[in-house]
């Protein structure tokens, strides 16, 4: 080692290349949400690449009513304590001090969630001013492109949480990327249209004329309750997955959690889709979209 | 020579990072995903990732004897963080029940620097790469703890501890190369593929 020059001192954190960097190591994966340690150790026992600690899942959410919040300290605390995965928590939209307390914590990520009630109606946080990156969810392309430019490093669609229906989940994917897909056909002039349209940054805009993708990782949340589902999602275009209430609130959550995990591995191939579908007894309950009270997706702007 | 087929574990992580990397070397690539596949390729990059998830992957998709059959006939393969861990002899703060093939005499510890916030960038000296310093990303990096007589340090950050690794044709390293423009470490290992 004697001929090894030392490294530069100088060690950067908080980058840009680094937040989006642990949205990049997750692909591929499964984020379950937890409400405890003991469902953090099925989860990762299970094969998630990560957690989501919440006070409740969307589905309880949406049952309970009321202001749903940041989860406890002492529970986040209590599931980074027995994995070591990473850990994300939730904020409530535009609550920069929720948000201090989970880089406090040490979180891994955090998500700006529309399944916690909003704190601010018109802002969301001002993600450049954290270290720790932030995911956030989408319904369209110029809504994760106004999320991007407030520096998110990961972008999920939103789906309709708490509910076992896949469907909005797939409009929101398709949206998203199905402009990306236009907007690589599109010319110069073109390009002011859509960025007027989609009331996102010009540059990023143009970026993605270039490059064909988001510039950051793109996931798929709300809904999911199946491995067909996790399948589904993948082929269209997700690049890892959330699962909320459809792990905890299933039947057998060890198993459904094992068999969405191999379905998300293996999303092209329909053999191994069909042999881990098998014998999982229910998923969770679902809800028709048409039917709810308070549409989730609809909050943040 | 023609240049080699390489293959890309792509049970779960930065697996297109990878791709994209050796494509942009002219390398044909496979994506790694059953045992068929590992058979089409002369060497294998085990990606960034949960190397948790990735393990318990490589068990349900029959692929875990396989690769551990081709190691140890001695197919060069190329880890970064994840992919280091999996290919160590020993695995430090691992879970439980978490599979390495030992294709290089290292112990890493996973999670060493720390959690997410304390991911870093910095600029590396690495041995065989004279030109100028590698610009490393270090993301809930793993690091060696101990190396085998047999085992080259290439890179060390500060504290002295090994971040870039080599034993024959396996290299491995803690950061991501994948993650920067700058392509050096992928071409050694197509270098070292020779032995």
């Amino acid at each position: 080692m004697a001929d090894l020059t030392p490294g530069s001192i100088s060690r950067t954190t908080g980058t840009d290349l680094v937040k989006r960097g642990l949205a990049d190591m997750l692909k591929g994966g499964v984020i379950m949400d937890v409400v405890d340690a003991a469902q953090a150790k099925i989860a990762e026992d299970a094969g998630a690449v990560a957690v989501m600690a919440l006070e409740r899942v969307p589905s309880d959410i949406r049952r309970d009513g009321g202001v749903a919040r940041m989860s406890d300290p002492e529970m986040i605390q209590g599931i980074q304590e027995v994995v070591s995965i990473p850990v994300m928590a939730k904020a409530r939209i535009g609550h920069i001090a929720e948000a201090q307390i989970l880089q406090a914590l040490r979180v891994d990520y955090i998500d700006e969630s529309e399944v916690l009630t909003p704190a601010d109606e018109a802002h969301h946080i001002d993600k450049w001013a954290f270290d720790v990156p932030f995911v956030c969810g989408a319904t369209n392309l110029g809504e994760a492109l106004r999320r991007i430019s407030e520096g998110a490093c990961m972008i999920r669609s939103k789906g309709e949480a708490g509910t076992g229906n896949v469907v909005e989940a797939v409009r929101h994917l398709r949206s998203i990327l199905g402009d990306i897909r236009k907007i690589t056909t599109a010319d110069q002039a073109e390009l002011f249209d859509w960025a007027k349209r989609l009331q996102a940054p010009l540059p990023l805009v143009q970026e993605i004329a270039e490059t064909g993708t988001l510039p950051v990782p793109m996931f798929c949340a709300g809904g999911i309750a199946t491995p067909a589902d996790a399948s589904l999602v993948m082929q269209l275009g997700a690049q890892a997955v959330f699962v909320g209430s459809g792990i905890f609130k299933s039947s057998d959550p060890t198993l459904m959690a094992k068999a969405i995990v191999e379905a998300t591995a293996n999303y092209l191939d329909p053999d191994i889709l069909a042999k881990v579908s098998r014998g999982l007894g229910d998923a969770m309950p679902g809800l028709e979209i048409g039917t709810l009270e308070t549409k989730l997706s609809e909050r943040g702007w | 020579m023609a240049l080699p087929r390489i293959g890309v574990l792509a049970l779960q992580g930065a697996v297109d990072l990878h791709v994209h990397a050796l494509e942009r070397l002219g390398v044909e690539t496979v994506e790694v995903r059953r045992a068929e596949d590992l058979a089409r390729v002369d060497g294998l990059v085990l990606p960034g990732g949960e190397s948790s998830t990735i393990s318990k992957l490589l068990v349900i998709n029959e692929l875990f004897e396989p690769l551990a059959e081709r190691l140890n006939e001695g197919m060069p393969a190329f880890g970064t963080c994840a992919g280091m861990i999996m290919l160590a002899s020993e695995i430090l703060d691992g879970h439980d029940d978490q599979l390495s093939f030992g294709a290089i005499d290292i112990s890493v510890r996973r999670n060493a620097f720390g959690r997410q916030i304390d991911s870093f960038e910095t600029d590396l000296s690495v041995i065989g790469l004279p030109e100028s310093p590698v610009h490393a990303v270090f993301i809930r990096a793993p690091v060696v703890e101990r190396v085998g007589p047999e085992v080259e340090i290439l890179a060390a950050v500060e504290e002295g501890q090994p971040v870039a690794c080599r034993q024959g044709n396996v290299l491995v390293t803690s950061f991501h190369p994948e993650l920067s423009p700058d392509l050096r470490l992928h071409e050694l290992f197509i270098k070292g593929m020779a032995g």
